[in-house]
């Protein structure tokens, strides 16, 4: 059994189950979609997405707490004994994830962006590895559940093909030692290593103002703004915009780098791009080395003028 | 109060350097230094340490070279560092390292009332280890905390940054919280701090001293296994456009960028 776990649904819920499916069919098993969270969850209109739905809700699961959590998600996965699990790259599953682990005494590989299954049912789980366009493919020989935190965005979603069978569990309550005292709601913002367009910016961009444009555009595209360390040091971004060994990798269908030269640590954090958009103005700048598309050009001006286009045609 | 940083050493980024042939980084002749995201850790109790005379032990694991950057630590404050170093430890995954630093702690006993880690480390990049022991340890966890807001007779509350809200959470210690750059300012090292910490030994155990069976140390012990690694993409022809063709690589971004928004949620 191919086990997915969350504490919402989500696309991120539906992507994994596309490719839990996919794995599925190539070994003969079925997909299982743990879902742990608030009461108010609705399942409707994923059942069908996964063999076998397993709930665990309760009104105190509202905002994920890890013990609570843990103790019920344990039992489930020792009652249901999945080979796999599978959990989103969020806040949560960067943090259920490890405890299971711990729990179960298995492998678990963090930040996955592919996955596949051998003939012999091995979870073949595959990740940038440091320092830029090297992946490597990681497999849990002789421990179960093997497990893997998947970046969002990572597959796409598959259609639902089945009558789903959905099961409730009792719940657990135990007594916390964490206790959530006041909540302040975010406006949930693209985070870099999660969106499928990358509009980054260096010191090319010459002002801190200047960079509205890149926030504009990323806006326009649904993406998100990256930053190369000099602009996040001179305070233009805070540090969860850093794309480069020091801040984040990133694996966007579509990175645009903008007035960045293209300094080996930047570059570690985003060969593997699938497209590289480079706009620089001294051609020989190393940027244009790593880029499909390389616009020799001012990059204020330059995003100007691609936004402008873009704004222009969706007021057509 | 007693705080436990954990602490991780890394290759050098600032001075990294880029095969040419292959694009992978050249690890060999870096200098280590501490993960740069514990030095935020490591501020955060120091920064206890002033305001409610904490006691701070820093343990890592790692190759011997890592006594050179825990000396750093002693040097800007830490009362006491540990390193874990044998060649039964090489090649621990996540959990192993976790099983390791956890038994280390029993073994030792070493005590602690709250267990400060980074959110990850900047070359592994898994974050997983803090997790992962405290959980061996039956700890309480936060993760993601971006702002330590107090700390009280038995418990700290602290400020958690997840996707869509800022939670405020109360947690009884001990306890571990895993901390995102913004909890701290890290100091640099003062010339009489160094001085200091040149009297100061960094204490060094080897799996026999901890009493560990080689069965669950390093590779051996680690449930994972790397079994590929590959590059992607080497080189890409890159098609410039300047001058008067620019235009027209105006419109070919603009396509690119049509293809795929939409196909993304916010």
């Amino acid at each position: 059994m191919i086990g997915v776990v969350n504490n919402q649904i989500d696309k991120n819920t539906l992507e994994l189950l596309g490719k839990a499916n996919q794995m599925a069919v190539k070994i003969q098993t079925q997909v299982c979609l743990f879902i742990i969270g608030s009461k108010e969850l609705k399942v409707d209109h994923v059942k069908d997405y996964a063999d076998l739905t397993v709930l665990m809700l309760s009104e105190n699961f509202g905002r994920f707490s890890l013990y609570p959590f843990l103790i019920n998600l344990e039992k489930a996965i020792l009652k249901y004994r999945p080979s796999i699990l599978l959990s989103p790259a969020t806040t949560f599953g960067r943090t259920i994830m490890p405890a299971l682990a711990a729990r179960l005494r298995t492998g678990l590989t963090a930040d996955c962006t592919d996955l596949d299954v051998d003939d012999k049912g091995n979870l073949l789980q595959t990740r940038p590895a440091i320092g830029g366009n090297v992946m490597a493919t990681i497999i849990t020989p002789n421990h179960r559940p093997q497990m893997a935190t998947v970046r969002p965005r990572s597959f796409s979603v598959q259609p639902e093909k089945r009558e789903g069978r959905v099961r409730i569990e009792e719940i657990t309550e135990l007594e916390d030692s964490c206790e959530l005292i006041k909540i302040e709601k975010r406006e949930p913002s693209a985070q870099i290593d999660q969106a499928q367009i990358v509009v980054s910016v260096g010191k090319g961009l010459r002002r801190k103002e200047n960079t509205q444009i890149a926030e504009k555009l990323a806006q326009l595209v649904s993406g998100a703004v990256g930053a190369t360390r000099s602009v996040v040091d001179a305070k233009w971004f805070s540090h969860d915009h850093q794309v480069g060994l020091s801040g984040k990798t990133v694996k966007p269908k579509v990175y645009i780098a903008a007035g960045i030269s293209g300094a080996v640590q930047h570059i570690a954090g985003m060969q593997t791009s699938e497209i590289v958009i480079a706009i620089n103005k001294d051609r020989y700048a190393p940027i244009f080395k790593v880029a499909d598309i390389g616009l020799v050009a001012d990059a204020y001006s330059t995003l100007e003028q691609i936004v402008k286009i873009l704004e222009d045609e969706s007021d057509a | 109060m007693k705080i436990l940083v954990l602490a991780k050493q890394v290759p050098d980024t600032d001075k990294v350097k880029i095969d040419p042939l292959t694009g992978t980084m050249i690890r060999e002749g870096l200098d280590a230094v501490i993960n740069p995201l514990d030095l935020h850790a490591l501020e955060l109790a120091l920064c206890l340490k002033e305001t409610h005379r904490a006691q701070i032990t820093v343990l890592s694991m790692g190759p011997m070279s890592t006594e050179m950057v825990l000396r750093d630590t002693l040097a800007l404050g830490a009362d006491r560092a540990i390193l874990l170093s044998d060649s039964a430890f090489a090649g621990s995954d996540t959990w192993a390292t976790s099983y390791t630093l956890s038994e280390a702690v029993k073994k030792l006993n070493i005590e602690y009332d709250l267990v400060i880690c980074g959110e990850k480390a900047t070359d592994g990049e898994t974050g997983q280890v803090g997790v992962e022991f405290a959980v061996l340890l039956n700890l309480p966890v936060i993760t993601y905390v971006s702002r330590f807001v107090s700390l009280q007779n038995d418990s700290i509350v602290v400020e958690r940054t997840v996707e869509d809200a800022y939670e405020t959470w109360k947690v009884r210690l001990p306890a571990l919280i895993s901390v995102l750059r913004s909890v701290s300012e890290p100091r640099l090292p003062t010339l009489s701090g160094k001085k200091m910490s040149l009297s100061k030994k960094v204490e060094i155990y080897n799996a026999r001293d901890l009493g560990l069976k080689n069965n669950d140390l390093g590779l051996t012990g680690s449930p994972t296994r790397v079994v590929k690694v590959y590059n992607t993409k080497l080189s890409r022809n890159c098609q410039l456009y300047m001058g008067k063709d620019l235009n027209q690589g105006i419109q070919e971004v603009v396509k690119i960028l049509k293809n795929y928004k939409g196909s993304v949620r916010r």
